[in-house]
């Protein structure tokens, strides 16, 4: 391991509280991650099978940096495929998202079938039987290379390795659970867009896992006296520490109440909102559950805040870059108010988010503020330094040292 | 040639109006006068940024949606009491106003638009494009918007969008 970047790197002896500003930065760091962690044993989100419905529908994606082809072929089953012709490794599926009996690759005519089965080779007899390709070519071993595929609810993941748990046994039961609370229903696709980030994709991901921010950086609640401190909550964590759940509870339907209230009727200071409605929320889950912000290892969230439901996966885009993807969501249950409701919540979030569209500028702070000190650490232990679920929310970094933990093992550093 | 062509043409006067308002919308953001951006909305009104493709397919959520001039008064209140963002300026490139007919006694109004961003250290990049798609009404004699949807080029935002387009 030691011809490994990532192992050169100022970590602790053990543990994961202490994590060296160079694995935000380096090229070779970078590199190592897509190997051992992208493509290691562990389950990718590649999108939504709302988003291809039809036979031959198809969107294309990426695992890390890896170009992928999510497809449903004739039998009704989604494929994930690498997205690079077996010829000379043309992209093969140049938009975004279409429909196509085959694929087939615009630069020398090599066509797949839904499965990624090579099919045709443009030629491949010669022309007038002059030129060709050799009487040995066997089409059989050249097909796109084919990912293994789970789904779960409407949820597409592929895995390139063949020594990934089966997804629900990767998930672990808390993580499945929650999956079934917040999408086992006919969901809707209401939305998506794209948020570019100035920092290591790992930046985010530790913000997404990091309880303690919530209430000091995003201001717009406290500030408008939406926030809400009596709520109980805490973290849940898989059992090997990889995946998390940060969430709250109402206490009682009463307290709940008590809050809507609060909200609706003004008080004599100037930072009430001028439209109430905007956080108007109802009780969705019977648990009481109104936050809950769970992450998958290694890039992949599912969100639910209050009433606004929605996946993200933060894709790497270089050292220094990433770009969040969102999906956000409702039932297809909805009535017209709970519509209406989930569409003014989702003001809260994305690039726009009133509550947190500082966590599209924070990561780049970090990113300046530390790069140019690659073995000097971070201090990760609010909470203790230990990776175990916790019953407090707030004061504690517990699932950000998940995420290193799964980070050592995955990168074997 | 578009059908709209063949819509009701507004006079002079009207298309001075709504040219000059629709410039004027442009200079008050650029010039950081964001308090007055409700007062350029009906009080139920849209206000929404959506991408092209996302417009296209008719998705109901892009990442602003508000449907009063009071959602709009708490975004200004919130960039300015409690958002927390990099300094920055919008500077407005606008083209191409084109009224496109009268519905429901509105005037549809299309409107090319560029946003150069300026960071607080300097650097400079094309913010977005697109193209604004506007209902306007005119209560007397001052126009507003009924609807504002910004249709942006691509879906992809960089690092956030707390000033409005």
């Amino acid at each position: 391991m030691t011809d490994s970047a990532a192992a050169r790197m100022a970590w602790q002896k053990e543990g994961y509280s202490r994590i060296p500003y160079g694995v935000y930065t380096d090229p070779e760091v970078y590199a190592e991650e897509q190997q051992k962690l992208f493509r290691g044993p562990v389950w990718s989100f590649v999108g939504m099978e709302q988003e291809i419905q039809e036979v031959g529908d198809y969107r294309t994606n990426y695992i890390g940096e890896t170009p992928v082809i999510v497809v449903r072929d004739k039998d009704g089953d989604v494929q994930v495929m690498v997205n690079r012709c077996a010829h000379r490794g043309n992209l093969v599926c140049i938009a975004r998202e279409g429909n196509a009996s085959e694929l087939t690759c615009v630069y020398h005519n090599w066509r797949y079938d839904l499965k990624g089965n090579l099919v045709n080779v443009a030629f491949g007899k010669g022309v007038g039987n002059v030129g060709g390709m050799p009487d040995d070519f066997d089409p059989a071993q050249f097909g796109l290379h084919r990912l293994r595929v789970e789904t779960l609810h409407g949820l597409i993941f592929a895995t390139f390795s063949d020594a990934a748990l089966p997804l629900r046994d990767f998930l672990g039961a808390d993580m499945w659970a929650n999956l079934d609370r917040v999408l086992g229903r006919d969901m809707e696709l209401l939305g998506t867009f794209k948020q570019y980030m100035p920092n290591n994709w790992k930046l985010y991901m530790e913000n997404v896992r990091d309880s303690y921010h919530a209430s000091i950086l995003h201001m717009f609640q406290a500030t408008f006296r939406i926030n809400r401190l009596s709520m109980k909550g805490g973290i849940r964590l898989s059992d090997n520490g990889w995946h998390h759940i940060s969430y709250s509870i109402a206490e009682t339907d009463r307290e709940e109440a008590q809050y809507n209230s609060k909200v609706l009727l003004s008080v004599k200071d100037g930072y009430l909102l001028s439209d109430p409605s905007l956080v108007a929320s109802w009780r969705e889950y019977d648990c009481g559950t109104t936050l809950a912000i769970q992450s998958t290892y290694p890039n992949f969230v599912v969100q639910q805040i209050y009433n606004s439901i929605a996946l993200r996966l933060c894709l790497p885009k270089g050292p220094e870059e990433c770009e969040l993807m969102w999906w956000v969501l409702g039932s297809a249950d909805d009535t017209a108010e709970q519509r209406e409701a989930r569409i003014k919540q989702s003001n809260m979030v994305g690039p726009g988010g009133l509550i947190s569209m500082e966590d599209g500028v924070v990561g780049g702070w970090v990113q300046r503020g530390s790069k140019h000190d690659p073995d000097l650490t971070t201090i990760v232990e609010m909470g203790g330094r230990d990776v175990a679920p916790t019953e407090e929310g707030r004061a504690t970094e517990v699932s950000i040292r998940g995420f290193w933990k799964g980070y050592r093992e995955l990168m074997g550093v | 040639m578009d059908a709209s062509r063949n819509a009701p043409e507004a006079d002079d006067a009207t298309r001075c109006l709504i040219e000059n308002f629709i410039v004027d919308y442009a200079h008050m953001v650029d010039d950081d006068r964001l308090e007055e951006w409700p007062g350029y909305f009906t009080e139920a009104c849209t206000y929404r940024i959506i991408d092209r493709a996302s417009h296209a397919k008719g998705r109901s959520i892009g990442i602003m949606e508000c449907s009063s001039r009071g959602m709009l008064l708490d975004r200004i209140k919130a960039l300015r009491e409690a958002n927390v963002y990099e300094p920055h300026f919008y500077r407005h490139i606008l083209s191409g106003i084109r009224i496109r007919g009268e519905k429901g006694g509105a005037w549809l109004v299309e409107t090319s638009y560029a946003v150069v961003r300026t960071m607080q250290e300097g650097d400079i990049s094309v913010f977005s494009s697109g193209k604004y798609v506007d209902e306007i009404v005119i209560e007397n004699g001052r126009p507003l918007f009924r609807s504002r949807v910004i249709v942006c080029d691509s879906q992809r935002f960089d690092t956030l969008v707390v000033i409005p387009i």
